[in-house]
């Protein structure tokens, strides 16, 4: 066959099944498009060829005897922040220096039992901090995607942005990733591909470096709406080693794709409208609400009164959390150590060298909003505010809207080294501004490529869903997939 | 509210990470940019809202109370800057 690494997975599915390939054709191809571009891209931090040819071989012999799991043979790039055995798993940060778990998260425990193959290690933002992938201790990634005409290189988001960029890139047939605020469905977004964050409690988070652990979710990166639901199907499980893991069954995310929208109520919340955003961003809602119409959705006006409050109180919730989880890394069972003059000095040391900027900004907030005499003016008062966030939602499903349809971001991808954004935290949080309630509510979400802006970068909507109701957001974004069609950069690297 | 200089080296000793002078003094600016930006919070009125536990109405579960892993000594120190006999090592902490 030609080139392997175009196949969707649900080509790959069909090819392996006809033996027009194999697994380990499959995974060379990979790892030779890998070793070719990785060294412009920098998507992957570790490539782990020597594992991935193991385990192709093994995939094959496995479907030689009859025995085919559902995702026997597609090679997936892994995001550094899941604990695979034996390697590099680092969150991306200096402090975790050299650390190899001895044992396998859950999510790619379950991908492994369905017969993927592991490529290697994907880049990301240090501790999944950050909307450009730029905080990461290896480099920037560069988005596959530039703007016509142009050689500039442009972010591909985060803090999935090596699993973006990956995805984007044909470096893996698709990625798993975290979302945390927007870690998913912004580089999704940047990058033309399908990203989907599910509910909170829907895929483990043991095994998954912890960020902020109220609001971490794990989802996959796909190229597009089938691959996403074929992949949330292996990565979801009930799991007793997380205590918010939910026990229910996982549906076949699949059979929701091509259903009609008829008798659906589809929600456009009149506070997603912000200030600034820019004119092609209102034109391409309008052209998703267009397409859901036509396909036979109900579009109704919704109002979510305290969206704008959203991003101040995740500011609040996950730095405190990030705070409590990041004090495990103190030199001492694991990663780096520098020396000090006593212990606590040794502490001091080490977390100063390991630690980048914009973890250290996250800890100092985190310390301080759960310092003597502030707990109930700030976490308190976020984690309130996050049940009236809730309540807005719960209040709109309530009237019998199934789904919400959003931009996913309020502009398209930036360039590398945006010193504006690089210089105001603030202003690169808002990147965050319509993907970050979604977490705060714990509620499931999906980005789905639906334009290219006027500048030739990829731009996303975003659809909400229920709790536990991913089928209802496969199902729509797979009718704006269809209207929009898919979209691909032109090969460069 | 904001923070000065000495807040930010308290916070900063709190949190066990060692900053100079330079540091302490950007982090300040950066600090009090996003105190700034979450007291946007101070307009809404939480009065009789119950904090967010959890996303569906669901119990913590609870198990046996029975052993179920252990005995990985060899796996626990295998990451350890120092280790000496299954025990992580550090600098001397009593005189």
């Amino acid at each position: 066959m030609s080139d392997l690494t175009r196949l969707t997975i649900a080509e790959a599915r069909a090819a392996l099944a006809k033996h027009e390939t194999s697994a380990i054709e499959l995974t060379d191809a990979y790892l030779s498009a890998i070793d070719a571009a990785n060294g412009e891209l920098n998507a992957y931090i570790s490539a782990t060829a020597d594992k991935a040819r193991t385990m192709a071989k093994a995939s094959d012999a496995r479907r030689a005897s009859g025995d085919v799991g559902a995702l026997e043979g597609i090679p997936l790039g892994i995001k550094d922040l899941y604990a695979t055995e034996g390697d590099h798993t680092q969150a991306c940060s200096h402090i975790l220096d050299g650390f190899k778990p001895r044992y396998e998260s859950t999510v790619t425990a379950n991908l492994w039992r369905d017969g993927a193959v592991q490529l290697g290690k994907l880049n990301m933002d240090e501790f999944a901090m950050g909307s450009s992938n730029e905080s990461s201790y290896y480099g920037a990634v560069k988005n596959p995607w530039r703007e016509t005409g142009s050689n500039a290189h442009y972010v591909p988001g985060g803090s999935s942005g090596g699993s973006a960029s990956a995805v984007a890139s044909w470096l893996c047939a698709a990625a798993t990733a975290t979302d945390t605020g927007g870690s998913i469905r912004q580089p999704a977004a940047f990058t033309g591909t399908v990203g989907i964050k599910p509910t909170y409690g829907r895929c483990s988070r043991w095994g998954i470096v912890a960020f902020a652990s109220s609001l971490d979710q794990a989802g996959p990166i796909a190229r597009d709406v089938r691959d996403a639901a074929i992949m949330l199907k292996s990565m979801a499980s009930f799991d007793p080693k997380d205590s918010t893991s939910v026990d229910l069954p996982v549906p076949d995310y699949e059979a929701a794709i091509g259903k009609s929208l008829k008798g659906l109520k589809i929600g456009i919340p009149k506070e997603y409208r912000v200030e600034g955003m820019p004119d092609e961003i209102e034109t391409l809602w309008q052209k998703g609400i267009a397409w859901l119409k036509d396909a036979g959705a109900e579009i109704v006006d919704i109002s979510l009164p305290h969206t704008k409050y959203a991003l101040p109180a995740y500011y609040i919730v996950a730095p405190a959390e990030a705070s409590s989880n990041l004090a495990r890394y103190d030199g001492v069972r694991y990663g780096l150590r520098v020396p000090g003059k006593d212990i606590i000095d040794m502490y001091e040391r080490t977390r100063a060298e390991g630690f980048g900027r914009e973890v250290k900004r996250r800890i100092m907030i985190g310390t301080y909003v759960l310092s003597a005499g502030y707990y109930d003016a700030y976490y308190l008062k976020a984690q309130k505010v996050r049940s009236l966030i809730k309540r807005d939602f719960d209040l709109a499903y309530a009237a019998g809207v199934d789904a919400i349809l959003t931009p996913a971001t309020p502009s398209a991808a930036f360039k590398i080294g945006d010193e504006n954004l690089n210089a105001d935290p603030v202003h690169m949080y808002l990147n965050d501004i319509f993907t970050v309630t979604v977490n705060m509510a714990g509620l499931p979400g999906i980005a789905v490529p639906a334009g290219i802006s006027s500048t030739g970068l990829p731009l996303g909507l975003q659809l909400i869903g229920r709790p536990f109701d991913e089928e209802t957001l496969f199902r729509t974004a797979a009718v704006i997939e269809k209207a929009a069609g898919k979209f691909a950069p032109s090969k460069w690297w | 509210m904001t923070v000065d200089l000495a807040t930010v080296k308290r916070v900063a000793r709190l949190a066990r990470i060692a900053v100079s002078e330079e540091d302490a003094e950007r982090m300040t600016g950066e600090l009090n940019g996003i105190l700034g930006f979450v007291a946007q919070l101070d307009e809404v009125n939480v009065d009789g809202v119950d904090p967010l536990t959890s996303i569906i109405p669901m119990a913590l579960r609870r198990r046996e109370d029975m052993v179920t892993d252990g005995a990985k000594v060899e796996d626990i120190i295998a990451n350890a800057p120092a280790s000496e006999e299954n025990f992580f090592v550090v600098p001397k902490v009593v005189e």
